[in-house]
């Protein structure tokens, strides 16, 4: 590949698409950790909702789970692609949401208690020229 | 009758299902001139009004129906609590009643619905021309579908596998049996919003909504209204013998909301906050689920009534399954749970149920229920659920 290809494809500007998604230095979630209880919130909150204290420290959260419940939605929202398999997944003990990807979206490849790991991928080029970087489960097989 | 007790002296619904030619406030109007019909009483007679309609929570439904119905000046509370928004104004007269503020109060809730579709997730966003993140997850486009789902039947059909889950035996086969029951309860059921008995396999082979609830596990959006008249034992007992006849005492009122749960911010948590509310309402009565001669529980979705029969501690914990599957729950069955026909088959207006299912429950105390009659009922449960949450239990008792 010649210099003059790379620049002309550069690998283009990222940005997640939840702040508590991390892409560096390999994708993962940050939670926001109450340093009292250490209850574990993904969006931010003024004070921990199960013990009050107002302090909170950002955690890394196991980028491997158990899928712990899902559903398969076939009827959502104009614009929203169905079916799709939306999971609730145990992370070594912090519930995560995210849709199960990579594998179809029907009751014979889906199976509760399944092991999962986090994925990512784009989800959209704006305007601008940045990647928005979504994630969620697929299959750890 | 003790002085410091609650009754229910007058309530009504009216049919619930699509009703084109009526407003919001006609439907509160029939509603509550049924419920005041019913106790032989009038709006001169109330000491408040509690008014409940989700969908336009913010046009003062009370105030509507006072021009409707008897402008007293008596205080009006507009209320709204998500799918508790009826059990919510009931408990609101209640609580005027049980302060003694005054000893007769009115409870309505009414809602607009037919034709409605997904209530939640219903609307998709745009993403915007260039990514900037935005709300309290700093989302940079809409979560929705991307991120799990905001769909009702989506968020209890994960409720209800969570249980399976936690207890196996949940199965798509097993829901719609469920679903089974309560369409086949319906037929008994002049005022529900769907009276047709359904098999199995046309339940699971209708349209998927989200799996496993198909469309008939889901509750019906319809119109509908339903209004009660609450009075204080002191009051009730200066009334006529009939009226002190066919009064049902309030033996528990409860409202509860979700305490903090490790995964609540995922899935939202229907269970603690309505176990919690159980356990203070068999407290309050003095009763316990075995007493119950039956049940109206807010089965919004075929695998919400799953994970409520354990909820309301009528089986054993983690028992919900072996309990349906023992037959109890069906109308001849040890503890008949939505012998109306449910959220699934009598319909869901939204801030009308959690008082037409207390409706139902006293039809039968009061044996007014004809051929769908739970024989020699004496002790009910009512229970709502809202999404956020907010959970109303309510214990209801024959006049002895
Ligand atoms: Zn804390």
């Amino acid at each position: 590949m010649s210099d003059y290809e790379i620049m002309a494809s550069p690998i283009p500007p990222q940005i997640p698409l939840v702040e508590y998604l991390a892409l560096e230095p390999e994708p993962h979630l940050v939670a926001h950790e109450c340093t009292a209880c250490g209850a574990r919130f993904f969006d931010r909150r003024n004070a921990c909702a199960a013990c009050f204290a107002a302090e909170f420290r950002d955690v890394d959260v196991a980028t491997t789970g158990e899928l712990r419940s899902f559903t398969i939605v076939s009827f959502a929202a104009p614009g929203v692609p169905v079916p799709f398999v939306a999971a609730l997944v145990d992370c070594d003990g912090t519930s995560v949401r995210g849709n199960l990807v990579n594998t179809e979206p029907d009751p014979d490849h889906v199976t509760l208690g399944m092991k999962v790991k986090l994925a990512t991928f784009p989800i959209g080029t704006d305007s601008a020229g940045t990647e928005a970087i979504g994630y969620g489960f697929e299959p750890a097989a | 009758m003790a002085s410091d007790d609650i009754w229910i002296l007058g309530i009504t619904m009216t049919k619930f299902g699509k009703h084109p030619e009526k407003d919001t406030v006609d439907l509160a109007a029939e509603a509550a001139m049924g419920a005041l019909a019913d106790a032989d009483v009038n709006m001169g007679d109330m000491g408040v009004l509690a008014a409940g309609n989700l969908m336009s929570a913010a046009a003062g439904i009370g105030q509507q129906l006072q021009k409707q119905i008897g402008q007293t000046g008596i205080p009006v509370y507009n209320v709204a609590n998500a799918c508790a928004t009826g059990a919510t104004a009931l408990r609101t007269a209640i609580m005027a009643v049980k302060a003694g503020e005054c000893d007769m109060g009115l409870a309505v809730g009414v809602e607009k619905l037919a034709g409605a579709g997904l209530l939640a997730g219903g609307s998709k966003k745009d993403d915007a021309d260039t990514w900037s993140p935005r709300g309290r997850f700093g989302a940079v486009a809409p979560l929705d579908g991307r991120v799990g789902t905001d769909t009702m039947p989506g968020v209890f059909a994960q409720i209800g596998m969570e249980y399976g889950h936690r207890y196996g035996g949940a199965t798509f086969d097993l829901f719609a049996r469920i679903s089974e029951k309560n369409h086949a309860h319906s037929t008994l059921n002049p005022l529900a919003a769907y009276t047709k008995k359904m098999s199995v396999d046309e339940i699971m082979g209708d349209l998927m909504i989200a799996y496993p609830n198909t469309r008939p596990m889901c509750s019906a959006n319809c119109d509908g209204a339903a209004a009660a008249v609450v009075v204080s034992g002191e009051r009730l007992a200066t009334l006529s013998g009939e009226q002190r006849r066919r009064a049902v005492k309030v033996s528990a009122s409860v409202l509860t909301t979700d305490p903090w749960q490790e995964s609540c911010q995922v899935l939202p948590d229907v269970n603690t906050l309505t176990r919690n509310a159980a356990r203070q309402a068999y407290e309050q009565a003095g009763v316990g689920p075995e007493d119950l001669d039956l049940v109206e529980l807010h089965d919004c979705f075929a695998t919400a009534e799953l994970v409520h029969y354990d909820n309301l501690m009528l089986c054993p914990e983690g028992g919900a399954v072996d309990f349906f599957e023992s037959g109890a729950t069906w109308r001849d069955g040890s503890t008949p749970v939505n012998v109306s026909g449910g959220l699934e088959s009598k319909g869901h207006p939204i801030a009308a149920t959690g008082i037409a299912n207390i409706w139902e429950i006293c039809h039968h105390l009061r044996g007014e229920a004809g051929d769908r009659q739970i024989e020699g009922a004496k002790v009910g449960l009512a229970h709502v659920i809202g999404l956020g949450s907010a959970c109303g239990v309510h214990i209801l008792e024959k006049a002895a």
